[in-house]
């Protein structure tokens, strides 16, 4: 159809980038949540109670209803429940894990939410559904105000939760 | 534009948040700000929503893949019909006209209508995500940045029609100024002709301070089948004609000098909503100004001045607020801000409550009964027009 | 912590929405440190197909020569080449070899990076309308061989509907790109191929 070019070779690519960067912020919301983590060791979470939902992470406002939730805070204890999990045999290039990592989804207890987290101190085939567990924090002094400052999570019986400073 | 919608449909709810450089707030927030507000001026709650539509420019500015997902639970679209509408810059105003095919289709009563753009996570320079819109192979190899469309097309205006860069940089006093009564408003101030050109020249002949600022905000409105609107509101705002258009891709082989493709978007509007003779049928216009000679440039698009004559008729004060025919009252993208889709939609916001009578301190004086909002992006391609009315 | 703007209470009091704004702008400082952000810098990288008619032309650039083609139905000659009119949706596939010499359309004079760091020597972008295509079809090329860094210099050289020519590179650097032709420079006249 096209006479202009009948020798494929000589199609051309090109190559190139998209030269952006981000910085994000973690909004209102998110700033409360890491500025709690990071003093207290807590989670904070917002509370609709009309919906009776409580959203970990936490927002300014109910998704189902539209209520303002900006005064509407509480904290819960980093502790919860593996609601699922999987294991992770090859990091992001492709090279083998070894050990394997677990990574879980966990149903933090009192909310209606979760996060992903690494699970700690556990090999692969003791990891249950619905197993307790606890966060491991970072030490105080360590802690950044990030997802950083949460290690993973970890069985509650091998490691008892700590008081909350 | 052959044949008249059957159902009417109107705006009767409209909200912002702040337009600002860098916010705190995520996307989401900001969404819920402007959603949150236009819902409960609207008198209505979430629930009574059937469907949303979410305006929101390239991912790549906020660095969100499918960001319109994203932005679902901010918008109120958890659980519900959700559109994402994209014509780059001309988004704001696209958001409206998307809303108001499901409504004048029959398909829906009360759909709401959100645009986000939080520009400030993308670093160094929201350009770099900008640049990929030139031609990768046969455009970008020479190192271009996004002021050169601009500066190029306005180049070619001036050229064409004899116009000075006083007469241009005129339209920067003039948003800047009117922002001043804007409780968004990012860049408002008094300044005079003089500042404007004395500021450092970015790319010949555009100047810093005839540039819109990268902003971070949301706006949204509210729109009703005419059932809905007549039980909700005493005055709801009616969207008389919609039009849009896209030109070739190939922006080299245009004549930069006119936005013919902003002409064929106000003759689909204005035959929609009646309109014969835009310049007396049309009270207030809130054309797109993210550079100060596009506000012109579209003002002649959009048949409310004469080729080539619109800076003239700025310069005698046709479109000053008080002028014969008010033209971005609110501040536009100059004053108030340009985020992105966000100032689009905040165009149809301000006529909202222009032809309400509620403008307060921007008011424009008289009973406007009909206006006209226009956004443009793209690859300077696109024309969004939308015309609201009283009746 | 962010603070919320002070806004003069007299535009949020007469001017609608008529309710405080929501929002909390930070400053420079607070954003790139005060407020816990995360930074993200993902390498996107593309291998982009040029296709057939942009092929071709590339491959024309590295001979010296600036490829166009013509509608069948419209008559228009047209360049950077496509493969079909976007106007008719006909194949476009009369190739045509156009000039190298052009018209300045329009230009600017650029004194910033795309991320907004100053330039000394400006970059003179420009729409140069090639010899040989229809009315007002052209591409995005530079000006270059003017003197001077100013915009008072550079326009007493440059102006709309000034003629311009091509400036190659050596034709053993040339690679089959846009930058095949280093610039176009003004001529005082024009010459015939």
């Amino acid at each position: 159809m096209f006479k202009g070019l009948t020798n494929v070779a000589a199609a051309r690519v090109w190559h190139g980038t998209m030269p952006v960067q981000y910085l994000y912020t973690a909004g209102v919301a998110g700033e409360r949540f890491f500025q709690t983590l990071r003093r207290k060791g807590v989670f904070a979470v917002t509370t609709c109670a009309e919906c009776q939902v409580t959203y970990l992470p936490p927002r300014l406002y109910c998704e189902r209803c539209f209520a303002d939730l900006s005064e509407a805070w509480a904290e819960v204890a980093p502790s919860g429940r593996v609601h699922t999990y999987t294991v992770v045999h090859e990091d992001q290039d492709g090279r083998p894990l070894d050990p394997p990592q677990v990574v879980a989804f966990v149903r933090i207890d009192g909310t209606s939410g979760g996060l992903i987290g690494r699970l700690l101190h556990l090999r692969p085939q003791d990891v249950q559904v619905e197993m307790p567990v606890d966060a491991v924090l970072a030490p105080p002094r360590r802690r950044r105000g990030s997802m950083d400052d949460i290690a993973g999570f970890a069985p509650r019986r091998v490691l008892p939760r700590r008081p909350t400073p | 534009m052959k044949r008249k919608p059957t159902r009417r449909v109107a705006v009767i709810g409209a909200g912002l948040s702040l337009f600002m450089r860098r916010a705190l707030d995520t996307g989401k927030e900001l969404a819920y700000y402007a959603a949150s507000q236009a819902l409960q001026t609207a008198g209505i709650r979430l629930k009574d929503i059937q469907a949303v539509v979410m305006a929101t420019a390239p991912d790549a500015f906020d660095g969100v893949h499918m960001k319109g997902e994203w932005l679902l639970d901010g918008a109120g679209g958890v659980g519900k019909p959700y559109l994402r509408a994209y014509v780059g810059g001309g988004s704001g105003v696209f958001s409206i006209i998307s809303g108001w095919m499901m409504v004048a289709s029959g398909v829906f009563d009360l759909v709401l209508v959100v645009a986000e753009e939080k520009m400030s996570s993308c670093q160094p320079h929201p350009q770099g995500a900008f640049l990929t819109i030139f031609d990768h192979i046969i455009e970008r190899p020479l190192g271009p940045n996004l002021l050169w469309i601009f500066s190029l097309e306005q180049q070619r205006y001036m050229a064409a029609y004899g116009i000075r860069n006083e007469d241009i940089a005129l339209v920067s006093v003039k948003n800047k100024h009117n922002a001043l009564a804007h409780p968004a408003a990012q860049v408002a101030a008094q300044l005079t002709v003089k500042d404007i050109l004395d500021s450092d020249v970015v790319a010949w002949p555009v100047h810093r301070l005839m540039v819109s600022p990268i902003s971070d905000g949301a706006a949204a409105v509210v729109l009703a089948s005419e059932q809905v609107a007549r039980r909700l509101s005493d005055r709801p705002i009616w969207i008389q004609g919609v039009g849009w258009c896209l030109d070739t891709s190939y922006w080299g082989n245009r004549d930069l000098a006119y936005p013919r493709y902003v002409e064929k978007a106000a003759w689909m509007a204005y035959e929609m909503a009646g309109v014969t003779e835009p310049r007396k049928q049309i009270h207030v216009a809130e054309p797109y100004d993210p550079f100060a000679y596009k506000e012109l440039h579209h003002l002649e698009g959009l048949q409310l001045a004469d080729r080539g004559q619109a800076p003239e008729d700025l310069a005698r004060g046709r479109f000053d607020r008080t002028g014969e025919l008010p033209s971005c009252p609110s501040g536009g993208l100059m004053g108030v801000g340009n985020p992105i889709a966000a100032a689009g939609l905040m165009k149809v916001c301000e006529l909202f409550w222009q032809l309400r009578r509620e403008a307060g301190a921007r008011q424009v004086p008289g009973n406007p009964e009909r206006g006209v909002a226009q956004a443009w992006g793209d690859l300077m391609q696109i024309g969004t027009v939308a015309v609201l009315g009283v009746r | 912590m962010a603070r919320t703007r002070a806004k003069p209470a007299i535009a949020r009091a007469q001017a609608p929405p008529y309710v405080p704004l929501r929002g909390h702008p930070l400053n420079e400082e607070e954003f790139r440190g005060q407020v816990g952000s995360t930074a993200w810098a993902p390498r996107l990288e593309y291998a982009w197909d040029a296709g057939v008619a942009i092929s071709r032309f590339l491959d024309g650039l590295r001979q010296g020569k600036i490829y166009g083609v013509r509608c069948r139905r419209c008559g228009r000659t047209v360049t950077p080449p496509r493969a079909f009119c976007e106007l008719d949706f006909k194949p476009m596939d009369e190739w045509v070899e156009l000039l190298d010499t052009g018209t300045i359309n329009t230009f600017s004079i650029c004194y910033v990076t795309w991320d907004m760091k100053p330039l000394r020597v400006p970059q003179i972008p420009a729409v140069i309308e090639i010899d040989g295509t229809s009315p007002r079809v052209g591409f995005l090329h530079l000006v270059g061989g003017v003197r001077g860094r100013t915009v008072t210099e550079i326009r007493r050289q440059v102006r709309a509907g000034l003629p311009v020519r091509a400036v190659w590179k050596p034709p053993a650097k040339r690679e089959g790109a846009i930058t095949d032709i280093l610039y176009f420079e003004p001529v005082r006249k024009r010459t015939k191929k």
